[in-house]
């Protein structure tokens, strides 16, 4: 379906200039991700040693917080937001490692597969109840974070539970070159055989129609119930890989959630993904959320307070925001 | 067949659906208060004897906080905003108080150094919000990283000096009157009819109204926006802080993430005290209802002995199921 205004685009900048339009519609991300390299380099220049190692932990410590940035870039591209995402993840989280304890690698499989399962329900309730009820959706994930959450205390009252080996293997170390971290690969290949063929996928279009207009997509057929639905089973999905690959890193599954939910939603809007909906991808959030990352680990090298370390991943989210919207104003009164 | 013909069903309205219907959307307060009586009984029900006038000391005692809280979340949510940088404020205030009680100005001197850190906060997030036109569940959540931060960087300042909630806020906070009626009241009565009236009687609490009813509208009669919500989040912050000196005074214990637990009831609270996330509806009263709701609902499912991971199920749960109520009433009509 995307295919139907590529080519009109592409005759509008010509033939040549597909580049250049496809270098703006993604400008935010390429100058992140720019903003990324010159991170690097300034993180290899004040600590020289900075090499493969730092890198591999950079990655496996990356991976939960990107995997929620894409889980709640997915749902607010769709207009909408989930608050429930770090609850979820504790839930999938534990019960990944309380069931795979003490369990052979192929049981472990069946866990995995179990536990996605188990993302894919708890997307579906959110969804449903934001459906049906109507009730804003800020409201109902509020609300499913306790749930959630609660759950996910019953499950297993204390952090605990232990990860089969393999699933440990997946995120932690280099593969090949000492250079690729595994946790790199292991989102790359996530994001690749679930948002690019979702991307070009009709679901994937009706959720941009009804983030940047609901009533326009109704208007043209789109079945809005519907497809805010999927895009909560999505989130859930995408959360529960999240939790998997928290079990993953950690080793032990922890029923309290963590400051995943806040964090994905500062990583989503930091990545270029317009909280008004319709507008963005998961590739900004997941360079936003490593940026946020190296912030953290050069104020460490650097010697500065840790806790100042909060205050500057704040000023740089709000930061950047005022930038955006004054950038929107501009252009809205030229 | 006698059946009520339209001109007896307005004689005698309270025989319609849309009777009630009108009376949950035009007075939320009434059925919810209601619900909170039907909570008591069924506390009273499972524990026979426990509701009495001590008892109704200590929920009012604990509701006090949520209230306040929750009144900031109604104020911000009647422009269509949010404030989550409540729960980083008031913890805060009520540690940035307790590390002044040694030094020479005294807890005075921290009262008034955390209120103008808060007010400060407020300031720079109003001016986020209305100058800069961020968005306010953003802007907030940002101020609440930098406000924790800076909490947490003055706690490593001030470690050596030592900290101890101070007296006074004690009384305040966690005393009682002849042994029934919370001090915290004597804060939160005038607080409480300060935010009523001016939201009723005031030109200022119509502009909250009209900026989060139709921002548009609001701004073509002459409503300068961005002045109503700076003035709004410092208000809130300020609001923050008190409710955050409150905790403080009533748990006897000072830290920086003391009241960040409270965030998110507190916009539960005033959720189903009738206020809309969408900004343009709500009120106070029914917040503060919606604080003692949840104040008794806690205490019930205590009485109860649901372990906690069920208790916030539950919580979950009904607020999601007053919240479809609420929609449900407002939406058709």
């Amino acid at each position: 379906m995307s295919a139907v205004t590529a080519p009109a685009e592409a005759v509008r900048a010509g033939r040549g200039g597909i580049l250049l339009s496809w270098g703006r519609r993604n400008a935010w991300t390429l100058g992140l991700l720019a903003f990324l390299v010159v991170m690097l380099a300034f993180t290899k220049m004040i600590q020289p040693r900075y090499g493969p190692i730092p890198v591999q932990g950079l990655a496996t410590s990356v991976l939960p917080l990107a995997l929620a940035a894409v889980a709640q870039a997915v749902v607010v591209i769709g207009g909408g937001i989930d608050l429930s995402i770090g609850s979820m993840m504790a839930l999938t989280s534990v019960v990944a490692a309380t069931a795979m304890e003490g369990q052979s690698a192929e049981f472990g499989v069946a866990v995995v597969l179990g536990v996605l399962l188990l993302g894919l329900v708890l997307g579906a309730v959110n969804g449903t109840l934001v459906v049906v009820t109507r009730v804003p959706d800020i409201v109902v994930t509020l609300a499913m974070a306790f749930v959630w959450a609660g759950f996910a205390l019953l499950v297993r009252p204390a952090p605990g539970g232990l990860a089969v080996q393999w699933l440990k293997d997946l995120v932690v170390g280099p593969i090949g070159n000492e250079w690729i971290p595994r946790a790199a690969v292991a989102l790359i290949v996530i994001v690749g055989v679930t948002w690019i063929p979702l991307v070009r996928s009709r679901l994937g279009l009706s959720i941009y129609a009804i983030g940047s207009n609901r009533l326009a997509a109704f208007r043209s057929g789109v079945p809005v119930g519907r497809t805010r639905f999927f895009d909560y089973v999505l989130t859930g999905l995408f959360s529960a890989l999240a939790g998997l690959s928290l079990t993953a890193s950690t080793g032990i599954g922890t029923p309290v959630p963590g400051p995943y939910t806040l964090m994905s939603v500062a990583a989503v809007v930091l990545g270029g993904v317009s909280l008004a909906g319709g507008r963005g991808g998961v590739f900004g959030p997941i360079v936003a959320v490593v940026v946020l990352q190296l912030v953290r680990t050069d104020m460490t090298f650097l010697n500065v307070n840790t806790n100042l370390a909060v205050v500057a991943q704040g000023v740089i989210l709000i930061g950047v925001v005022m930038v955006g919207s004054l950038i929107q104003m501009r252009r809205a009164r030229s | 067949m006698s059946v009520a013909t339209p001109a007896e069903r307005a004689r005698n309205p309270w025989l319609t659906a849309t009777a009630w219907r009108n009376l949950f959307r035009d007075r939320p307060i009434i059925p919810l208060t209601g619900l909170l009586l039907v909570l008591v009984l069924v506390i009273q029900a499972v524990q026979p004897g426990i509701v009495g006038l001590p008892w109704a000391g200590v929920i009012l005692r604990a509701s006090v906080p949520l209230a306040i809280l929750a009144g900031c979340q109604v104020l911000t949510m009647l422009t269509g905003g949010i404030d989550l940088s409540v729960g980083a404020v008031a913890s805060m205030a009520g540690f940035v108080t307790a590390t002044f009680v040694n030094s020479p100005g005294g807890w005075v001197l921290g009262v008034a150094v955390a209120l103008s850190a808060a007010a400060l906060a407020g300031l720079v997030t109003g001016v986020g919000v209305g100058v800069f036109r961020v968005h306010p569940l953003i802007m907030t959540l940002g101020m609440s990283f930098v406000v924790l931060g800076l909490a947490n960087v003055w706690q490593l300042q001030t470690v050596q000096t030592g900290a101890g909630v101070p007296d006074p806020l004690r009384w305040i906070g966690s005393g009682q009157s002849l042994g029934i009626v919370p001090n915290s009241l004597l804060v939160f009565v005038p607080l409480a009819v300060l935010i009523l009236l001016g939201l009723r009687r005031t030109g200022y609490g119509r502009l909250l109204f009209a900026i989060g009813d139709n921002p548009v509208a609001a701004r073509l009669s002459g409503a300068r926006a961005w002045q109503v919500l700076i003035v709004l989040y410092v208000v809130s912050a300020v609001l923050a802080a008190i409710a955050g000196l409150i905790v403080s005074g009533l748990s006897n214990t000072a830290s920086v993430s003391l009241v960040d637990s409270s965030v998110l009831p507190s916009v539960a609270a005033a959720v189903i005290g009738g206020t809309s996330i969408m900004g343009g509806r709500g009120g106070f009263g029914g917040a503060i209802v919606g604080a003692l709701i949840l104040t008794v609902l806690t205490a019930l499912l205590t009485v109860v002995g649901l372990p906690e991971p069920s208790r916030q199920i539950l919580f979950g749960a009904i607020i999601v199921a007053v919240a479809a109520a609420y929609t449900r009433v407002t939406a058709e009509s």
